[in-house]
């Protein structure tokens, strides 16, 4: 297990490297420093002042990777390369255009995302496995059909329709809680619970059917029908085995988002005005601030590969038949 | 009057893949065992009618994808002919009314006076501050207050009816030519086809007729979804939307079937080194959240575009650049599921006896892969391909919102939805620009999540089947 656990951490640097490489290729030789510094001073005060002055803040007045200036080993150090995208490795992000540290704006955001986030995979979650549990129990009547052409419909409408149309319903119309906005402590459920209530609706389409097909193939296995011949209640069969077993493949896709719940969504952060990670990424995308993208890029896949490897200890926890060597 | 053909880069896109849809049905047509899944498709009830649905939306999206440009009135003395800017497509000749009938601010559906009061001057001298008439919407009538509700009731009646019209003799003048081509009568032609939804398809012919009918009967008079801010009619803003969703649900898919293809079916053959390089790559590729790679891919697209500025000859071409580079990045994100399933899909495959026979007899991997292992996982490709077009139109609506996605000037569902969503606010509210298109989007959406389900159905050989001819 332990050796298992190493190796899979092991295979993660590969990985992690090639996300650099690739975030380092599109971000400093696709287009050149020059060429972001034009993009973001705007065509009227483009002067190469003005372009070697943007560079030296951010540091981009370095060569990408060969500093033949330098002595010694400053000769790698003293590079882009080195200073912008290898020093993500230690998680250090620099800093932003507006020259506040990185890493400390994500160590601050991360709490108001997980508020979010959290509840609307927990809450999530346990709704959608009902739901299609139920689905599963009432397999092949009027009502499966129902529950079925409602997930369709409801996954066929666009995730901004829940957002804008909750809000309007909730705020506008009833005066249930504000529109949008975030506080500290236990005054700020009054800004979570519209955004945690829309999260899990939106989800309600796919997560469900999917889960209806899991429990649908499991439902046809013999060990079913087995404990249905010595007399066990349906509900009983359903609950106590078909769920259990089921839960490998509904483990595969739930544990690998877990970390990602950090990163928050960007969606409803940016429309209720939370301040979490997922509105910080926006407000960066929207202001071209270059640095901190490249973070959240790093950041995230981090994430992810820290979620297969959860994945992979999960299944132990859940079945015992697996072991991993 | 001479125009210029214009042939935008998507364009060209569509053209290429209508043509291998065309090759590829003439292709199936020919081989009765690839028939076989159609067939099942074709008796599916909901498959049909969606089908149905979705043709006209691609009708539209084909219509507006042949642009031209008009020349301009030839001045005296000027041998040459100059070309207006503006780049036109035969959609838009086809509803030159909307697209005309501009306004100058919201006005609600089916009004005849504006959104918000103006200062007028009445005919005795004096400042009235009320809500104008509309130049177009409703602007035949002369006491809208008491004659509107008639006048729409009345064109909407007669709407429907032509539509339903029109629709009955389009369903009889279909069948009556399929008839005559398979020499029977009509009768028998339809009484041949049991298994066909035949009732359902000619409804929903009928159905689609009436609405077309009664939409088109009503916007030559009145703005049947409103107008927006700057007065444009909503209507043509989602309809002219429709061609963007549709580009960026089926090219994406054609950009990156290849590669989805050629590396997942190398992966799983070759073995090896291979896999591990195509493994390799396609998990760095995955572990990147996709909506952050997609925002740093446009990002740096921006810079690119923006630094060959001469690259461009017209507006639209850069944002049709624009919306070609958002469809390869979308795909680049979403081929490595595919590649994940085709590569178990040929590990699976390539033990089979057949595949070793080929190889005992010395056949190239090139000829096992083109001719064994290749028509065996076509319908893993057809089933991702249908599966991931919704997802791909709902995806563009929020990358336009997050600022990632097609330009600006681009009409899209993303666009339209971004441009209005500060509208809720608004007192009144103004509903109907956010309305038209998440209505638009859903129904796109879900005859394409319909579809989707019966091709899955029809094609996917896990699901077992009794009673199969």
């Amino acid at each position: 297990m332990i050796a298992y656990l190493i190796r899979r951490i092991l295979y993660a640097i590969p990985i992690l490297i090639g996300v650099n490489l690739l975030t380092f290729l599109l971000f400093f030789v696709v287009n050149t420093p020059d060429d972001m510094a034009r993009v973001q001073l705007g065509i009227k005060r483009v002067t190469p002042e003005a372009i070697e002055k943007w560079k030296q803040q951010r540091g981009y007045d370095k060569p990408l990777l060969f500093n033949a200036q330098s002595e010694g080993a400053n000769k790698l150090t003293e590079t882009i390369f080195f200073q912008k995208s290898a020093s993500m490795f230690v998680f250090d992000f620099g800093y932003s255009d507006d020259g506040r540290s990185i890493s400390h704006e994500i160590r601050t955001r991360m709490l108001p995302s997980l508020v979010i986030a959290l509840p609307t995979f927990a809450l999530g979650l346990l709704f959608y496995v009902t739901f299609a549990l139920l689905m599963t129990l009432f397999r092949g009547t009027a009502l499966d059909v129902a529950g079925v052409s409602l997930c369709v419909l409801l996954m066929s409408i666009s995730s901004l329709f829940y957002i804008i149309g909750g809000q309007f319903i909730a705020s506008k119309l009833w005066h249930w809680v504000p529109i949008s906005g975030y506080a500290d402590g236990v005054d700020s459920l009054r800004f979570i619970v519209l955004p945690i209530l829309i999260g899990v609706f939106g989800g309600i389409g796919s997560s469900s059917r999917w889960y209806r097909t899991i429990f649908l193939e499991e439902v046809g296995r013999d060990y079913v029908r087995t404990a249905r011949a010595k007399g066990l209640s349906e509900l009983r069969v359903l609950f106590r085995h078909v769920l259990k077993n089921a839960m490998i493949p509904i483990l595969t896709g739930v544990v690998a988002v877990i970390p990602l719940l950090f990163m928050g969504s960007l969606l409803t952060e940016s429309f209720f005005g939370i301040p979490g990670l997922g509105s910080y990424t926006i407000d960066a995308i929207q202001a071209q601030d270059f640095g901190v993208v490249r973070a959240m890029v790093f950041l995230g896949s981090a994430l992810y590969i820290v979620g297969l490897i959860l994945t992979d200890i999960s299944y132990t926890v859940v079945d015992p038949r697996v072991r991993l060597q | 009057m001479t125009f210029k053909l214009v042939l935008l880069w998507t364009d060209a896109m569509i053209f290429l893949l209508l043509a291998v849809a065309i090759a590829g049905g003439w292709w199936v047509r020919q081989r009765p065992h690839l028939l076989l899944p159609w067939r099942r498709l074709f008796k599916s009830r909901i498959g049909m009618v969606s089908l149905l649905v979705l043709s006209l939306f691609v009708l539209i999206g084909l219509l507006d994808s042949m642009h031209y440009r008009l020349a301009l009135p030839a001045k005296n003395g000027t041998v040459q002919t100059i070309y207006a800017g503006e780049v036109l497509s035969v959609f838009d000749a086809l509803v030159v009314n909307l697209r005309n009938q501009t306004e100058k601010t919201y006005s609600a559906p089916l009004a005849a006076y504006l959104y918000a009061k103006e200062s007028m001057e009445t005919p005795d001298g004096s400042l009235l501050r009320d809500y104008p008439r509309l130049k177009h919407g409703g602007a035949h009538l002369s006491n809208p207050q008491l004659e509107l509700t008639s006048d729409v009731i009345k064109r909407s009646l007669y709407g429907m009816f032509s539509g339903w019209l029109g629709g009955v003799l389009l369903c009889l003048l279909i069948v009556s030519i399929a008839a005559a081509r398979s020499r029977t009568s009509a009768r028998h032609w339809v009484e041949a086809r049991q298994g066909t939804p035949l009732n359902a398809m000619l409804a929903t012919v009928v159905l689609m007729a009436m609405l077309i009918g009664l939409t088109a009967n009503l916007a030559g008079s009145y703005h049947v979804l409103g107008t927006d801010k700057v007065g444009q009619d909503v209507l043509y803003l989602s309809l002219k939307s429709i061609r963007t969703g549709l580009v960026i649900g089926t090219v994406t898919t054609l950009v990156m079937l290849p590669f989805a293809l050629f590396m997942g079916l190398a992966a799983g053959y070759f073995r090896g080194w291979v896999d591990d390089v195509i493994q390799y790559v396609y998990t760095v590729l995955s572990s990147i959240p996709s909506v952050l790679l997609i925002a740093a891919a446009v990002l740096m697209m921006q810079v690119t575009i923006e630094k060959h500025a001469e690259w461009f000859s017209s507006s639209i071409e850069r944002a049709d650049l624009r919306l070609l580079f958002l469809c390869l990045i979308l795909g680049v994100t979403s081929w490595t599921g595919l590649c994940r399933l085709l590569r178990g899909e040929t590990l699976k495959l390539r033990e089979l006896e057949y595949i070793q026979a080929a190889q005992s007899f010395g056949v190239s991997a090139m000829r096992i892969l083109s001719r064994h292992i290749l028509p065996n996982v076509m319908h893993i490709v057809l089933i991702a391909v249908v599966m991931d077009f919704s997802a791909l139109v709902l995806a563009e609506a929020v990358l336009s919102y997050v600022g990632v996605g097609v330009d600006p000037s681009t009409n899209s569902f993303g666009t339209l939805i971004n441009n209005a969503r500060l509208e809720m606010g608004r007192e009144p509210i103004v509903w109907w620009t956010l309305a038209a298109a998440f209505s638009f989007m859903l129904v796109l959406v879900l005859a394409a999540n319909l579809f989707a389900d019966a091709v899955r159905d029809a094609f996917d050989p896990r699901l077992n089947r009794t009673g199969d001819a």
